[in-house]
């Protein structure tokens, strides 16, 4: 037999990527489960709709690219793509405003800058953004009352015929606006004692958002443990946000407070589970705090000024964008040296 | 207790040393033949001063070094020389290069063997020659010759003599058992080498992992200065940069060497080796080497003569050749792999891994990087290598080199980590190798630019030089004329001529020459890059001549020669004509000069038909 000839090292840790983002869904259930139980079948539907959805795609347009299919599809990114959108979108979100932003996620934001590892942008964070801007109807009406709030509460089956009717609105009895969303139209008009009497706030900050956000709190906890995720990106994204609500939001008469900030709307999950994506975010633990900081950022701004409720998904783009910038000037100091190399290599003359 | 720091990054990779370290050390004995290549440190390769058929004894040298940097390599045992050919030595590269092939005799006879006992007697320097002399390198890996390394020039004084135990690489066990069975040797060499460089501190660092050389090195350290220090086990911790960060807190600068901080590594085995060659004469000819492996039925560790086939200490250690898959030279970490058994075991050898296929399996298809960042986390040099991998992949060799890609140490730590199973040494290696071979063109291209413009300016240099001389020498004619006319109309005017025609025939000469000299200047004119453009000149050449020519003649007007002007003026003309409808029609650049000698011309035809009507009318004088 032939010796093998191979190039060092010889020896490899047995962590693929593939088990690597296997961790990734599994550390997301718990924050699903939360979701179910507060919310109703609506985030499971979807979740299963988009990962099924999301590996057709990509198979499809692996065969297109004439790329080996089984390789790339076990690799699970795509199916953390349709993960991360599943549990995004709205409970009723129609069954077409899902496949709108899988399709996106997977062909344009993903494949069509080279796939996996190439996209520039947070590909579930461009469809959730997509679907967002083009219908926004659908896309902000159909979020689940908390339970206990419903009126004739809707069962798996009806669940699931309402989002597959394609219906734009489900049933006015089943869906209750954000606490996120409540807050914000009506804080310029009333006081935060007038706001917070309305049911979606419940008993302690936000009825079922809380318990979610704890739950991927504690889902992102185990992926640290694990050192799948370094601590930079959540702990920049919750300072950024926490440092702006502490500046500008302490009157809750005026802002919503920090407690509606950090355990309604997406915060959690887009600290450890979207902004997390290492793909398109910065690379040294340097940049990453930055990276991070800016969208937590970016998320008080448009939450507190903008026109939408929540941010995680605009933040995280806009912040993609400046990962290269971040990338240039941030490299860390190489054992030997006195500073820092940053910028762009300088021309050599001639 | 020593102060110890840390140094970023590294792994825990498997340590795999219980295989090899249960067994005392053995003698792999001798081989039927033994390979010894003539360049196994840095520097110039030995030159060989034995012949075919030759018997040698133990310990004699066999190939010498000149005044360069290197070692002399010696005969591991007694026997005669076989050949001297071009054999496989161990390389990553798989290359062959000369070697010599002896045969043992199997009697062991030693050569005669000076010890030193006392050196402490002698002169620093001739000890220093007495290590060269053993043909000691670093036996850690590089091969860099011990006495050289151990005479750092006199601004870099060395103020703390490090003693590397730490072998943080799995599967290697050397060290570990060197220090375990020769301890007082290790400790001995240290004192020589402590004698020579005048320390202010001497220190031992050893893993945790290894209980038993810690304790028997602090027995052998007992009562000296030495310290040992007992060091967290984390690859690669001894790794020559990370170990002196690990022990005195300072970073050996980029693109420096240990000594620049006053910092000096020196290898157990080494340490072993300067022991022998001081206190007992015998020169560098066996090393201790770990042959471990699933392939293999009893590893361990083995007293190995150089230039040993790894075949031969496989056999030893009962290989398994059904299940042997891989061999390693080297670490699993930083080895290289062996195309076939037969290779030699140099001075530089510390392990061979005889490995089966499940122990190192062939890792999976490479995966697109995800940037997920653990290789960042992983490096101990505190690099990016997934942007230098992106860098390197896009052939952006500038921005890998921004990046620091030649501070990488290519300890493989980062592709020990990385879920996508990149092999990104070997990229680093493929981006350094680019740019040395770019460097190295560059310096060939830079050079060849300066050649050549040396070169052209001495083109240049001769070609003025032999323009002056034209000049020169057209002036002189010149003036020679000048002289003659001078003297014709001299002689004219006293009557000296009797004939007038001779006169006359004189001063038709004295204006051709004129003329020739006149068209000569104005053709070096035409060679001086400086002057006129090539085009214009001969115009200018034409119309001075005629110029000259009309004048020349007046003193002796004949109406045949004013026609005969006339006639070629105006054919002069004619041709300047057309030339100037050609150079109007194709906007040529010279137009004005065309059009100025053209004007010139039409007064010459003019003065030259006015010379014939004066002519004709006024009776001649001849």
């Amino acid at each position: 037999m032939a010796l093998v000839q191979q190039s060092s090292p010889h020896a490899h840790r047995a962590r693929p990527t593939s088990r690597v983002m296997l961790w990734v869904i599994i550390a997301a259930v718990p924050g699903l489960l939360a979701q179910t139980v507060f919310f109703g079948w609506g985030n499971l539907i979807n979740v299963v709709w988009c990962i099924a959805l999301a590996l057709a795609t990509e198979a499809a347009i692996l065969k297109w690219r004439s790329k080996p299919i089984g390789f790339f599809l076990k690799d699970n990114t795509a199916a953390v793509t349709g993960l991360l959108l599943g549990l995004s979108l709205p409970q009723f979100a129609p069954w077409w405003v899902s496949a709108v932003a899988v399709f996106s996620a997977i062909v344009v934001a993903k494949q069509l800058y080279g796939g996996l590892g190439s996209n520039p942008f947070n590909p579930a964070m461009v469809g959730y953004a997509l679907v967002l801007i083009s219908f926004p109807l659908a896309m902000t009406t159909n979020w689940a009352a908390p339970a206990g709030l419903w009126q004739d509460a809707p069962g798996f089956g009806e669940t699931l015929s309402a989002i597959a009717s394609g219906q734009q609105t489900a049933v006015d009895g089943w869906t209750m606006a954000t606490p996120l969303d409540e807050y914000k139209h009506k804080v310029d008009s009333h006081t935060a004692a007038e706001i917070t009497v309305h049911p979606t706030f419940g008993s302690f900050v936000a009825r079922g958002w809380e318990w979610v956000n704890a739950a991927f709190l504690a889902g992102g906890l185990v992926l640290l443990a694990l050192r799948i995720i370094s601590w930079h990106i959540p702990v920049g994204f919750l300072g950024g946000l926490v440092a702006m609500s502490l500046l500008f939001g302490t009157n809750a008469d005026q802002y919503a407070p920090l407690s509606l900030h950090l355990l309604a709307g997406g915060t959690m999950l887009g600290a450890f589970f979207i902004a997390t994506d290492p793909v398109s975010a910065a690379t040294s633990h340097q940049g990453k705090l930055i990276y991070a900081v800016g969208i937590g950022v970016l998320v008080y701004l448009i939450r507190s000024w903008g026109n939408y409720p929540d941010a995680v998904a605009f933040s995280v783009l806009l912040m993609n964008f400046a990962v290269p910038f971040i990338d240039y000037y941030t490299p860390p100091r190489t054992y030997g040296h006195h500073k820092a190399r940053r910028g762009l290599p300088t021309r050599k003359q001639g | 207790m020593t102060q110890l720091w840390n140094f970023g990054g590294g792994v825990h990779p498997p340590e795999n040393k219980r295989q090899s370290n249960s067994r005392p050390i053995r003698a792999a004995g001798l081989p039927p033949e033994l390979i010894l290549p003539l360049q196994q440190h840095i520097g110039e390769p030995a030159r060989c001063i034995v012949e075919p058929g030759q018997k040698v004894l133990k310990g004699d040298v066999i190939a010498q070094v000149g005044n360069g940097m290197g070692v002399p390599v010696h005969a591991p045992t007694s026997g005669r020389i076989e050949r001297i050919s071009l054999e496989h030595v161990p390389h990553p590269s798989g290359m062959s290069d000369t070697c010599v092939v002896l045969i043992p005799d199997g009697e062991e006879r030693w050569g005669e063997l000076v010890p030193h006992p006392e050196y402490r007697k002698l002169e620093r320097d001739q000890v220093l020659a007495l290590i060269r002399q053993a043909g000691i390198v670093g036996l850690g890996g590089a091969g860099f010759p011990t006495n050289i390394k151990l005479r750092p020039s006199v601004d870099r004084k060395v103020d703390t003599l490090i003693l590397n135990g730490a072998e943080c690489e799995p599967y290697i066990t050397a060290d570990d058992m060197t220090m375990r069975e020769k301890a007082d040797q290790v400790m001995t060499g240290l004192r020589i080498m402590a004698w020579l460089l005048r320390p202010e501190r001497v220190v031992i660092g050893i893993e945790e992992n290894k209980p038993e050389a810690i304790a028997a090195m602090r027995q052998a350290a007992e009562g000296s200065k030495t310290e040992i220090a007992i060091i967290p086990a984390k690859y690669p911790s001894g790794g020559e940069k990370q170990l002196i960060q690990i022990l005195t807190g300072q970073e050996v600068p980029s693109g420096g060497i240990p000594a620049d901080i006053g910092v000096m590594c020196q290898n157990i085995g080494t340490a072993v080796a300067v022991a022998d060659a001081i206190l007992q004469g015998k020169p560098l000819i066996s090393r201790v080497i770990t042959a471990t492996g699933e392939a293999l039925a009893e590893p361990g560790n083995f007293e190995v003569l150089i230039g040993t086939p790894a075949s031969h200490l496989l056999a030893c250690a009962g290989v398994d050749k059904q299940r042997l898959s891989r061999l390693v030279l080297g670490g699993p970490m930083m080895g290289y792999t062996l195309p076939s058994p037969g290779i030699p075991l140099i001075k530089t050898s510390n392990c061979v891994i005889a490995a089966s296929a499940s122990e190192l399996p062939t890792p999976a298809p490479e995966q697109p990087c995800i940037r997920c960042g653990h290789c960042a986390e992983a490096c101990p040099m505190e690099l990016l290598p997934q942007q230098l991998f992106w860098h390197a992949k896009a052939t952006e060799f500038e921005k890998a080199e921004h990046l620091n890609l030649f501070d990488c140490i290519e300890c493989g730590a980062c592709s020990y980590v990385c879920p996508s199973s990149i092999p990104l040494v070997q990229y680093y290696r493929f981006a350094k190798g680019e740019i040395r071979l770019q460097r190295a063109e560059q310096q060939k291209s830079d050079r060849a630019r300066v050649r050549f413009e040396a070169r052209q300016q001495r083109l240049d240099r001769e070609q003025q030089e032999k323009d002056q001389r034209r000049k020169d020498r057209a002036l002189a004619a010149v003036e020679a004329q000048e002289q003659k006319t001078a003297d014709a109309r001299t002689m004219v005017q006293n009557g000296t001529v009797a004939d007038e025609r001779a006169g006359k025939s004189a001063l038709v000469e004295q204006a051709l020459a004129r003329k020739k000299a006149k068209a000569a200047a104005a053709s070096a004119e035409r060679a001086e890059p400086s002057t006129q453009s090539s085009e214009e000149a001969p115009l200018e050449a034409l119309a001075s001549t005629h110029a000259e020519r009309i004048p020349a003649a007046e003193p002796v007007p004949s109406i045949e020669e004013l026609e005969q002007q006339l006639s070629q003026a105006q054919a002069k003309l004619e041709k300047m004509q057309s030339m100037l409808e050609d150079a109007r029609s194709g906007k040529a650049p010279n137009v004005d000069k065309l059009e100025r000698a053209v004007d010139k011309n039409i007064e010459r035809v003019r003065r030259a038909q006015r010379a014939i009507d004066d002519a004709q009318t006024t009776p001649q004088q001849a």
